[in-house]
């Protein structure tokens, strides 16, 4: 690749991010109504916790305290993941409900660039809006993380991203696979990473077929190292491993999903679904 | 030698469509039904100068402009545009090819400054707005416009600013599928005036798709008629008139084809 199509790749990966960001200026009262759901539903899952304690729950055995750490914190990571999955996962559904999917297709730019432009704004917003409802649960729960460990959490949510990115061009597929069900199949996807994940509680309540699904889903280690960090205080040492399996995964993920892409953008070429109206 | 803009040989394209006849239960699949959208197409076209393609909806015209920007893939035959193939060397047709098609592709929401600066950034030009101005300005549209949503923008004036977006991209070959259908006379004459001024200013080849007889004759050296998939006739407007007896490029179509290619743009509005 000679400097200037590199500056040309760089400047449409910037191009991708600050049209996402004009499209949100635009949409700023869909993103609050988006920011009060997001922030609504952390409450729901903190205030869980502390309803089962006036049902009863407490009785000494069970750690309400930590129980609503464990909840809010997997509720705070899902919003963010979950986010950037969804973001990225759209970025096709997007362009053909605004109808520019054929203008953005016929560019001059390696498809790596456009889906990675749009994971950059996705990562950015996520963290952004992540950081929002943080701040409001934080002053609602009087949440302690005294004992966090903010170098072991960032790394984890740093490494968690990638492999999460790759996860995410994988499901950007569908809607070219199939334009009319492919964004509720967006959906059914994310749903079953909820499901399988351990977002909410422990993977060992969950049956053996769904244990192996959750043993081979990123966002299991992303959760249960971020948990360890946030409330264990793991350090950065101690996350190495779990760094290690997360840059692993994307290692894996982030090419497959490109080489999915491209294969399903051959296939939309081939019969036709490449157009806004699929 | 000079690389010809667009070189065609043999393309064909057909589409497959699933159709359910009466009677066959749901769950068993529906029969597939090729329908050849271009039928073995040759052409060359030499760099500059606009080249006019008239014929009715499905007459193989879009199908062209889309296997021309990339958007598909030819079933056989080869496509080459300024010697790049359109299937092995997409990236490199995309660096000389820009389209405005029926319906203005952008951002409904983003003004045109940011839908601009958008399409600058993926062809690899710096946003700079005294430029963005000056082609919008140059086009004919208010200084007013340019920081307000698209979708306030008449369809005339979005259609300005897809040919302003295809002057600040600086393609060398500008694909046009229909730019004027569906227009008032005045944003039509508006936007073929655009045109004009794009051809005189830059070195440009543009293939102008269209139903509208007397907007080739005005705008285009050569002409193509196309029906069914095929090219029924090829030259220039005079040429053609003269040799299919006569009359406007509307009466040479009706020879050819049996056709009146107005009515069939009406039954389509219709439907």
């Amino acid at each position: 690749m000679t400097v200037s199509v590199r500056r040309t790749e760089v400047g449409a990966l910037l191009g991708f991010a600050e049209r996402q960001m004009y499209v949100y200026k635009r949409y700023w009262v869909w993103e609050v109504v988006w920011l009060f759901y997001s922030i609504v539903s952390v409450l729901s899952i903190g205030f869980l916790a502390s309803g089962l304690g006036a049902l009863g729950a407490g009785g000494g055995r069970f750690d309400l305290r930590k129980a609503q750490l464990y909840l809010l914190v997997g509720a705070l990571l899902w919003g963010y993941l979950s986010l950037v999955f969804m973001e990225a996962a759209y970025a096709i559904a997007w362009e053909r409900w605004e109808g520019t999917i054929e203008y953005t297709f016929m560019a001059p730019v390696r498809r790596v660039t456009h889906l990675m432009g749009i994971c950059l704004f996705a990562v950015v917003y996520g963290l952004a809006r992540t950081f929002i409802v943080l701040v409001v649960a934080i002053a609602i729960f009087d949440v302690d993380f005294s004992h966090a460990n903010l170098g072991g959490t960032l790394i984890v949510l740093a490494a968690s991203t990638v492999p999460l990115i790759g996860l995410a061009i994988l499901t950007s597929v569908l809607p070219l696979l199939s334009p009319q069900k492919g964004e509720q199949m967006s959906f059914a996807v994310q749903g079953f990473m909820l499901l399988v994940s351990g977002v909410y509680y422990p993977l060992s309540v969950l049956p053996a077929p769904l244990l192996l699904a959750g043993a081979i889903s990123p966002l299991t280690y992303a959760l249960s190292g971020m948990r360890r960090s946030l409330l264990e205080g793991a350090g950065m040492g101690d996350q190495l491993p779990t760094v290690a399996i997360l840059l692993g995964m994307g290692a894996v993920l982030i090419p497959l999903g490109i080489l999915v892409f491209s294969w399903a953008e051959r296939r939309a070429k081939r019969l036709g679904l490449l157009k806004r109206s699929g | 030698m000079n690389v010809p803009a667009i070189d065609i040989q043999g393309v064909r394209k057909a589409f497959r469509r699933r159709e359910r006849e009466a009677g066959v239960p749901f769950w068993k699949r529906a029969t597939a039904k090729d329908k050849v959208a271009l039928h073995e197409l040759d052409l060359q076209v030499e760099a500059g100068g606009i080249t006019g393609v008239l014929g009715p909806n499905g007459s193989g015209k879009s199908t062209l402009i889309r296997i021309l920007g990339t958007l598909l893939t030819p079933d056989s035959g080869t496509a080459r545009v300024f010697g790049s193939d359109v299937v092995t060397e997409a990236l490199q047709v995309r660096r000389h090819v820009n389209r405005v098609s029926v319906e203005a592709a952008f951002f409904k929401e983003l003004s045109p400054w940011e839908n601009m600066v958008y399409a600058a950034r993926l062809y690899g030009y710096g946003g700079v707005r005294s430029r963005v101005v000056e082609i919008l300005e140059g086009l004919g549209l208010p200084n007013d416009v340019i920081d307000q949503p698209m979708k306030q923008l008449s369809r005339g004036q979005q259609q300005k600013v897809a040919i302003a977006r295809s002057f600040l991209t600086a393609p060398s070959l500008l694909l046009m599928d229909e730019p004027t259908t569906g227009l008032d006379p005045r944003s039509k004459k508006e936007v073929q005036d655009a045109l004009e001024k794009l051809r005189a200013e830059r070195e440009i080849t543009v293939l102008l798709c269209t139903h509208d007889m007397d907007e080739a004759a005005a705008l285009c050296e050569r002409v193509l008629m196309m029906d069914g998939g095929r090219v029924l006739a090829d030259g220039s407007p005079d040429e053609l008139c003269r040799r299919h007896g006569g009359g406007t490029l509307e009466d040479v179509f009706m020879r050819l084809t049996g056709k009146a290619l107005v009515a069939e743009e009406l039954e389509e509005v219709a439907k």
